[in-house]
């Protein structure tokens, strides 16, 4: 065996080591996460939490109004979010393909993307909150609304990006409108792509804590009203995280439980609806 | 059997040149890709209920010529025809044309076929129902006929609602042609339609074009001059964006009237 051989062996082994340990390190980290997170959340997992309310310290009670707040303001974002996004991500991919405004849209979209979320906070406390005088769930959805856009209108681009101008051309050709052909070819083809980046932004707010605190804030009583400050999950954690009851930090565990195990199953419903299928 | 022989085989084109008829008058017609002249000054006929080849190397201009018939360029921005293309008199490359409406009555297959993901009934449905106002049954019927016309109903009609990219790479260029037929076009443009398949794909959609110009204008853009000799009643032959030579096919391939299409039939190059 020459030494040059032995030398390039040396480096592979080294190189695989080093590569394993990485992958160990960057995995490893996410499974103590979760581990200590079951550990911890399991503890004060029980029906309890789904049907009371938040308790004051020292007594009994759930997350039943943080979880219900939750859902509303979540449904509510991607009420607002998801049309404006298909739509933008429609005019970018489809109408706007080879216009200048198209290439500014996806630029300021990226930024978007990438913003931190407290800043999409303080903007919706500056215009909605400061001038209605009160933080409310509205707000909060509408906080929300402005993170779940960018990643519906990149995955809605991108996804009507993958389907062949071929498909295009063979629906013009019979003389189909335009609209008719992005309705009935285009979003059938994409359709699954579209409803994944739907739901990878309903995984990506479900955990968003900064925006709330500006504009729901948090509610220590069950309500459903949009004009009123609500209670949310991450806000309720946040705050029971901090606090030095024992009763409230155990809740908190448990919360960020429930939260991780929604959006674990989101994700999981995405990429199952991702992943390439054949047609029936 | 050499290809003069499998041409001449075609009906003389003297026989009824009396009762011909131009569906289609290209007149004049130059392209533009950006600043790129891809087509120029080409005038030519296209005859009523007979089947016209368009051939030459790649790149020649034979697809864009194609698909300035039913403006399919109109999608992209940056191309651009000048000249005139009659359709029965009326000039189609006119700003005030409706080129959906154009393109229902000029049907198009392309080279890779491209069925929509829906099913085989909804895929010959889809552009029939925008057109015309069809009860349940009679949209039922127009999707038979359609199946029947491109030969394709006996092997689809148990299965009409699963998905049209189960069928085979034949079987679905058959698809877009019955979804072509369907919207009841005047006018068939076939661009290499069986480049992508196999010899008996192939002879199948040949047998098709044949029956199909009873009813149908047809103008086909073959790579394959044995095909171009086959199916086609004229033959123009295009190098380098100019119409060097259009003729019956039967003296097209015996006795071509230019050096270069002499050339080319023969293999000399292209």
């Amino acid at each position: 065996m020459s030494t040059l051989y032995r030398r390039r062996k040396r480096r592979d082994v080294i190189m695989m080591t080093l590569s394993f340990l990485a992958t160990i390190v960057g995995v490893g980290w996410l499974v103590l996460i979760l581990g200590v997170l079951v550990w911890e959340g399991l503890a004060g997992l029980s029906l309890r939490v789904f049907t009371e309310m938040t308790p004051p310290p020292g007594a009994d009670g759930g997350l039943l109004n943080p979880i219900i707040g939750s859902l509303i303001i979540t449904a509510l974002a991607v009420a607002i979010g998801t049309p404006v996004g298909i739509l933008a991500g429609t005019y970018m991919a489809e109408y706007g393909r080879h216009s200048r405004l198209s290439t500014v849209v996806r630029f300021v979209n990226d930024i978007l993307l990438s913003a931190p979320s407290i800043v999409v906070g303080l903007f919706i406390y500056e215009v909605m909150v400061a001038p209605m005088g009160h933080f409310s769930g509205l707000a909060g959805a509408v906080a929300l609304a402005v993170i779940v856009i960018p990643v519906v209108v990149r995955t809605t681009e991108d996804m009507l990006r993958l389907v062949p101008d071929q498909m295009r051309e063979a629906a013009a050709a019979l003389g189909i409108p335009r609209a008719n052909v992005i309705r009935s070819i285009c979003y059938r083809a994409a359709g699954a792509g579209m409803l994944t980046g739907v739901l990878l932004a309903i995984a990506r707010i479900s955990g968003e804590t900064a925006p709330l605190l500006f504009t729901a804030l948090n509610n220590q009583f069950f309500s459903t009203d949009l004009n009123a400050p609500m209670a949310s999950l991450p806000a309720v954690i946040f705050q029971f995280a901090l606090s030095p009851y024992k009763d409230w930090q155990k809740l908190a565990w448990t919360g960020a439980l429930v939260i991780t195990v929604a959006v674990l199953a989101l994700s999981i419903v995405a990429r199952a609806l991702a992943a390439p299928r054949k047609m029936p | 059997m050499n290809i003069a022989s499998i041409a001449a085989a075609r009906t003389d084109d003297a026989i009824d040149r009396a009762l011909r008829r131009e569906k289609i008058s290209i007149r004049n017609l130059s392209f533009h890709y950006a600043s790129n002249r891809a087509l120029n000054a080409i005038s030519l006929p296209l005859y009523e209920h007979h089947v016209t080849a368009f051939i030459g190397p790649s790149g020649c201009g034979k697809s864009t010529l194609l698909r300035v018939l039913n403006r399919m360029y109109d999608l992209y921005p940056d191309q651009r025809a000048e000249g005139e293309v009659l359709v029965d008199g009326v000039d189609v490359l006119a700003p005030h044309q409706d080129v959906n409406l154009l393109r229902s009555r000029i049907g198009m297959v392309f080279q890779k076929p491209t069925p929509f993901p829906m099913s085989i009934y909804e895929n010959i449905a889809f552009g029939a129902r925008l057109y015309e106002r069809l009860s349940a049954a009679d949209l039922g019927m127009r999707v038979e006929q359609a199946l029947r016309r491109a030969a394709l109903w006996d092997e689809v009609k148990d299965k009409l609602a699963t998905s049209g990219l189960s069928l085979s790479g034949g079987q679905q260029q058959r698809l877009c042609i019955a979804r072509s037929i369907a919207v009841r076009p005047e006018v068939i443009l076939l661009d290499e339609p069986c480049s992508a398949l196999d010899p008996i794909s192939t002879a199948k959609i040949e047998e098709l074009i044949d029956e199909l110009k009873e009813d149908y204008t047809i103008v086909i853009v073959t790579h394959n001059m044995q095909q171009a000799a086959r199916v086609s009643d004229y033959t123009a032959f295009m190098y380098l964006g100019e119409l060097v030579e259009f003729d019956a096919t039967s003296r097209m391939f015996t006795s071509p009237g230019d050096k270069r299409t002499q050339d080319y039939i023969t293999g000399r190059f292209g």
